[in-house]
């Protein structure tokens, strides 16, 4: 086991000079004083997890806000599905829109946090979404009207089959141009974790619009009603 | 459930039929984890019970551990500059481990494994810096908005930059300590991972394969980017990778030569046949006379709800009443081929606008130039390219499934004959092997190749739960060149690195890994195994969190003592792990007597024919000149007449060929 790097408190200093990000993180005074070696470089890798929170943009945060809203709207359509005569694709989908959005959200509430940001909160009740904290929540890029989500509540079997890809579709797609507002925004996307979670968003929702598309052009024509 | 596009499509049209057809098409695979047949008579490791990978105690360098058939010769954390940093991939040249870090590279000298020593820590910062190495040429992949041509970290602000890097740098590593940085190439959406492709057929060239999965860049920061669909640009970013060439008499001049679209008219990929689990399934609903009916190329267990209604209307049909008769169930049977037909056949909702042009981009791709094959890890396929032409990469297999988020990465077996894919669902960054989340979902798909078509055969997943402080999903590894077997290493990020047996393509058995508790036990901070490869007799884990773990295997039931030093004995000069390298074992004592331990594992000879085999090989490795070779010579004729009728006659023949080669060798 070795852990022999020989680090003190003034090289936390120095390194995190080194780092040259844009704002200098208070940490100095929370680094341990201590001669164990190994609790040193904690410190410095704790300051500089720190230091690497302090990139953002206001812009990193209304995305982070409206995405919580966003993918909670995805909970929801995704959650009928089992009652709604969705077919074992449909709901093998909407299984994994649940787990991967709900972890999301947890993952983008914990960013907001980790950064002393306003957190917003989601309560859902049946078909009515509420997003405490974040009035901007409910109008982002592709997410669906009350009354849509009222019409997909309603409809049931092949009709839901349809309804259910089309308007997650056109919700998928809102994901995707959320992300490259941010990208196209100055000072956005510098913070790692910003820049990974958009990233990835990006790709998943691709791919799931792509697979989405595939399932809706094989749905019988007519609306699929039985 | 494991299912090509072309069975999601068609089965679709068959919702109105009945749900229970679905369901009962899904069984078989859903048990495929639990499949537990025994190989042969085979005796494996049993692993510790309960498993001591739940519940361990979090710490960053405290973290409790454990481990199961390896040892650990060093973890060294991360150099001052480069902690609290993401570390990421590895590439190995000579002696030293190249470890890519979002704030630039780490060079570790591994000459002694169990004390890693920095060489040097080159600062320009990037996500992912993906790394590969080549002769005397490094290439560092950058995607992330802060990349700059001039290494510094003070980031980008602008959303259009020229100081902006996103592509590949090119750096000169003849003197390792001081890497000199010759060049860039910028590509459109930058570079996620990049794959380096030696021809074989070209030894004045390399190759690099650029994926780049986040946002196209703008027009105006790299000319000619575009963001818009096929159909709006020809010349779009999307739907394509990138090939950049290498001159390596002049490495400045690289450049990309060409942006193959290998995913065009990517609707349907073929079938790919039924898992043995599927098929188990439907041989015993066979033998209790159950219907089958071949739906859109495979066969499918029909649902007795669906079958009773269907054979009351042949009843009704002849106008009779009450049960149906032997007669009906005939008629029914030799009906069900045109009923089927007609409930799938026709219609669809096709818009007449063409094929849709495939996934966007590749995650990752890995190259075998030894088979002249990679396999591309792209949106939701898994691709098989043909790449006899390194600069124009063909697509010619492709295989889908409903379990699979996000196709990841590939890895072939030795042979050439299994490739297995893997399923980063959910990124990287979330928490995906806790209890409640399926045992198919993030997890390895397994595929046979034959003939250049891929067949599923399994899924394997981590089997122990971690929680929801730990990201982790299938993640980066490599094979163990054990001889004989498919064994490979692989990282799960928190969920530690897990070493398995897939030698047999439907059960895949874990035999050994290492598993650290949570970064931080009250919420989930980023840590883990990015990746971790075997190179020149070590495993060697790029930590996120906690830096560089070098590993060495431990002899036990599943692998003994003589095949880790076979292994020993394939050494390289450099590697990375996506430019799959062939192993090709040299004739030793070591290889002949990992052979025999093999057979004991097997059965494959009795346990007296064993021990004298071993006491032939010891004798002749103990004599020189005329005597080794006769009694080789001897043993190998033997042997040769008892590969009849041994139950692992392959095996057998192995070592007779091992044994002549050693009579053979002066």
């Amino acid at each position: 086991m070795k852990r022999s790097q020989e680090t003190h408190i003034v090289s936390v200093l120095a390194a995190l000079t080194a780092l040259a990000c844009g704002t200098a993180p208070p940490v100095t005074d929370t680094a341990p004083r201590s001669r164990d070696n190994t609790a040193e470089l904690e410190a410095l890798y704790r300051a500089r997890i720190q230091s690497a929170r302090m990139r953002f943009t206001e812009a990193d945060v209304h995305f982070m806000t409206g995405m919580i809203g966003h993918h909670a709207q995805a909970l929801v359509m995704a959650g009928l599905s089992p009652t709604h005569g969705a077919n074992d694709e449909i709901q093998t989908l909407s299984a994994r829109i649940i787990n991967a959005q709900k972890d999301e959200i947890a993952w983008m509430q914990q960013w907001l946090r980790d950064r002393d940001q306003v957190v917003p909160e989601v309560v859902i009740d049946g078909t009515t979404l509420m997003v405490h904290g974040a009035d901007h929540a409910m109008q982002m890029p592709g997410m669906l009207t009350q009354s849509q989500i009222e019409e997909l509540d309603t409809a049931r079997n092949g009709n839901f089959n349809r309804l259910f890809l089309t308007y997650m579709i056109q919700h998928h797609q809102g994901a995707v141009s959320m992300v490259h507002t941010l990208f196209a925004t100055d000072g956005a996307g510098q913070d790692e974790a910003a820049f990974k979670l958009a990233s990835d968003i990006q790709v998943d929702q691709i791919t799931e619009v792509a697979r989405m598309e595939l399932m809706l052009e094989a749905l019988p024509a007519g609306g699929g009603a039985q | 459930m494991f299912l090509n596009t072309d069975t999601v499509i068609n089965r679709s049209w068959l919702w109105p039929l009945t749900v229970g057809l679905a369901m009962s098409a899904c069984a078989g695979s859903a048990n495929t984890a639990e499949m537990t047949a025994p190989i042969g008579s085979m005796a494996m490791a049993v692993p510790p019970t309960p498993d001591p990978r739940v519940g361990l105690k979090a710490g960053l360098f405290d973290a409790e551990e454990a481990i199961w058939n390896l040892r650990m010769v060093s973890q060294t954390p991360p150099s001052q500059e480069f902690v609290g940093v993401t570390n990421s991939d590895l590439a190995f040249s000579g002696h030293y481990a190249i470890q890519g870090n979002y704030n630039g590279v780490q060079v570790w000298d591994i000459s002694n494994p169990s004390e890693p020593t920095l060489a040097v820590g080159y600062v320009c910062p990037a996500s992912q810096s993906d790394v590969s190495v080549y002769e005397n040429l490094m290439f560092v992949s950058g995607e992330g908005l802060t990349g700059r041509l001039d290494c510094s970290g003070e980031g980008v602000q602008e959303a259009v930059s020229h100081h902006r890097l996103r592509g590949i740098r090119i750096f000169d590593i003849s003197d390792i300590r001081n890497p000199e940085y010759i060049a860039n190439v910028q590509t459109c959406r930058g570079s996620h991972t990049h794959t380096v492709l030696k021809d074989p057929n070209d030894d004045d060239n390399v190759y690099i394969y650029v994926s780049g999965s986040s946002a196209v860049r703008p027009a105006e920061e790299l000319s000619g980017c575009s963001g818009a669909p096929l159909a709006e640009d020809p010349n779009s970013a999307l739907f394509r990778i990138e090939v950049i060439r290498v001159p390596l008499a002049n490495p400045k001049a690289a450049a990309i030569v060409s942006s193959p679209r290998i995913f065009q008219d990517l609707v349907a990929p073929p079938v790919h046949g039924l898992a043995p689990a599927d098929i188990a399934v439907i041989e015993t609903a066979k033998a209790r006379g159950a219907f089958v009916a071949d739906i859109n190329g495979q066969a499918r267990v029909l649902p007795d709800g669906f079958v009773s209604v269907q054979l009351d209307s042949v009843v009704k049909a002849r106008g009779g009443s009450g049960a149906p008769n032997a007669a009906d169930s005939s008629a029914f049977r030799d009906y069900l081929p045109v009923l089927i037909a007609q409930l799938t056949g026709g219609g669809g909702n096709n818009d007449g606008d063409g094929p849709p042009p495939g996934p966007t981009q590749c995650h990752d791709i890995t190259v075998y130039p030894a088979i002249g094959l990679a396999g591309g890890a792209c949106g939701g396929y898994g691709l098989l390219l043909d790449i006899s032409d390194p600069a124009n990469p063909v697509r010619i297999g492709a295989v889908s499934d409903s379990n699979f988020a996000y196709w990841h990465s590939a890895t072939f077996n030795n042979d050439g004959d299994k490739i297995m894919f893997t399923d980063e669902w959910g990124g990287g960054g979330g928490p995906k092997c806790r209890v409640s989340d399926p045992k198919e979902w993030g997890a390895n798909a397994i595929f046979t190749l034959n003939n250049r078509q891929m067949r599923f055969q399994s899924y394997y997943k981590l089997p122990a739960a971690q929680t929801p402080q730990e990201n982790c999903v299938a993640h980066n590894g490599s094979l163990i060149p054990i001889p004989g077997r498919d064994i490979m290493v692989q990282g799960w990020y928190q969920g530690g690195i897990s070493i398995i047996d897939w030698t047999d393509a439907s059960n895949p058995i874990e035999i050994a890994y290492h598993d650290r508790g949570p970064v931080d036990s009250t919420k989930m901070q980023s840590g883990g195994s990015w990746s971790v490869y075997w190179y020149n007799g070590v495993i060697v884990n790029s930590e996120i969190a906690r830096g560089l773990d070098i590993f060495e295997l431990m002899p036990s039931a599943s692998m003994s003592q003589n095949e880790i030093d076979a292994a020993k004995t394939i050494t390289f000069d450099y590697m990375n792990s996506q430019g799959q390298p062939k192993f090709v074992w040299p004739t030793t004592f070591t290889l002949a007597k990992a052979y025999v331990d093999q057979l004991e594992r097997s059965g494959g000879l009795p346990a007296t024919r064993i021990a004298s085999v071993r006491q032939d090989l010891g004798n002749a490795e103990r004599a020189s000149g005329n005597t080794r070779r006769e009694t080789l010579t001897k043993l190998a004729g033997e042997l040769n007449n008892e590969a009849r009728s041994s139950r692992d006659a392959a095996k057998v023949r192995t070592l007779t060929s091992t044994v002549r080669e050693l009579a053979n060798t002066r």
